[in-house]
């Protein structure tokens, strides 16, 4: 990507990032009591990462049934509470597989 | 009792490292393939410190509009808000303002449960040596990986485009597992992501936009729905 546009754009997502951890950090030191606000923001990580990865997981690989495995293995070690590594290299290796088999069908 | 040892926090951001190192190896793979240099793509990491934010931000750098690209981590980063101020909390006096600006930076998911695990208060240096490691591996990671994605097999590159996607199903699945509501809300979440994507009329909108949509709409709804208790307010801060 052309680089100056590229600066700009970071400039912006890392400001914006920054400020986001910075300001609350500094500004605020009673705890948040608004029950509407906490429970909006208990739920967006969750809401935020499971419609980034659903329907976009399935396209993440060379193909949307190896995709698929993966992301069933993913959902199985998570339940099972491994470790994010671990649940990060089963998907993996769920996918590999996968292709691997359908390189011999 | 306070936590201050800088040593300490090393130790404590080992795991943290590693399990940075090979998500972000294929961050710094999906990044070159969406057209950045493999120092744009370290930089990216370097300054940015978020899984999530950064593989939203790629594709808007590519093809979006500043407005999108501000909105899209506004949303998608305002949990560290929350973070942020209950962190802040767990810190001994010594903590000052100067102090604040640095920590505030690396403040990611991982950090902070690690911090906010401790018993009794934490100090700068213990901050400062908690932060470090998952820095450096954070940011090594998208590098070897930016550089590792032209040499490694196609196959593997393919695997290894679900890395990030199965860190954030390591994330959501065990909290869905133990909260009815958590987890409805994540069906209703992706429910509408998919009706973005698949219906016509409104796979038009960008993709920065939709997430944003989407998790909104729903936390809003289930804030509305199905607020959380005062003692799973304390949960939250753990999540």
């Amino acid at each position: 990507m052309d680089n100056q546009k590229f600066l700009v754009y970071l400039a912006v997502m890392a400001g914006v990032t920054y400020l986001i951890r910075m300001i609350p950090m500094v500004l605020i030191k009673e705890k948040i009591k608004n029950k509407f606000v906490l429970s909006f923001l208990h739920y967006i990580p969750y809401t935020v990462l499971s419609a980034m990865t659903v329907p976009a997981c399935f396209y993440a690989t060379g193909n949307t049934i190896s995709a698929a495995v993966g992301f069933v293995v993913a959902i199985i070690a998570a339940f099972f509470e491994r470790s994010l590594l671990q649940v990060a290299i089963l998907s993996c290796a769920g996918v590999l597989v996968t292709e691997l088999v359908m390189n011999f069908i | 009792m306070e936590i201050n040892s800088f040593k300490k926090g090393l130790k404590d951001g080992i795991p943290i490292c590693i399990g940075y190192f090979s998500v972000s190896f294929a961050f710094g793979i999906f990044a070159v393939e969406s057209g950045l240099t493999v120092l744009q793509a370290t930089l990216i990491s370097l300054l940015n410190m978020t899984s999530a934010g950064q593989l939203a931000g790629v594709p808007i750098m590519a093809n979006g509009t500043i407005m999108e690209l501000v909105l899209s981590q506004l949303v998608i980063n305002s949990r560290y808000s929350l973070m942020s101020v209950s962190i802040s909390q767990k810190f001994s006096n010594k903590v000052k303002f100067f102090d604040k600006l640095v920590i505030s930076f690396a403040n990611t998911d991982e950090i902070f449960a690690v911090a906010h695990s401790n018993s009794g208060s934490v100090g700068k240096k213990y901050m400062y040596g908690l932060m470090l490691l998952p820095i450096i591996g954070w940011t090594s990671g998208t590098f070897v990986g930016g550089i590792a994605g032209n040499i490694l097999p196609t196959i593997v590159v393919s695997a290894l485009g679900l890395a990030i996607y199965g860190m954030f199903t390591a994330i959501v699945v065990p909290v869905a597992k133990k909260e009815k509501t958590t987890a409805l809300c994540v069906v209703w979440a992706i429910f509408l992501s998919c009706c973005f994507r698949y219906i016509p009329a409104l796979s038009i909108v960008p993709s920065g936009f939709t997430v944003i949509i989407c998790a909104v709409v729903s936390s809003i709804l289930f804030a509305i729905l199905a607020p959380i208790k005062e003692e799973k307010s304390e949960e939250t801060e753990n999540g």
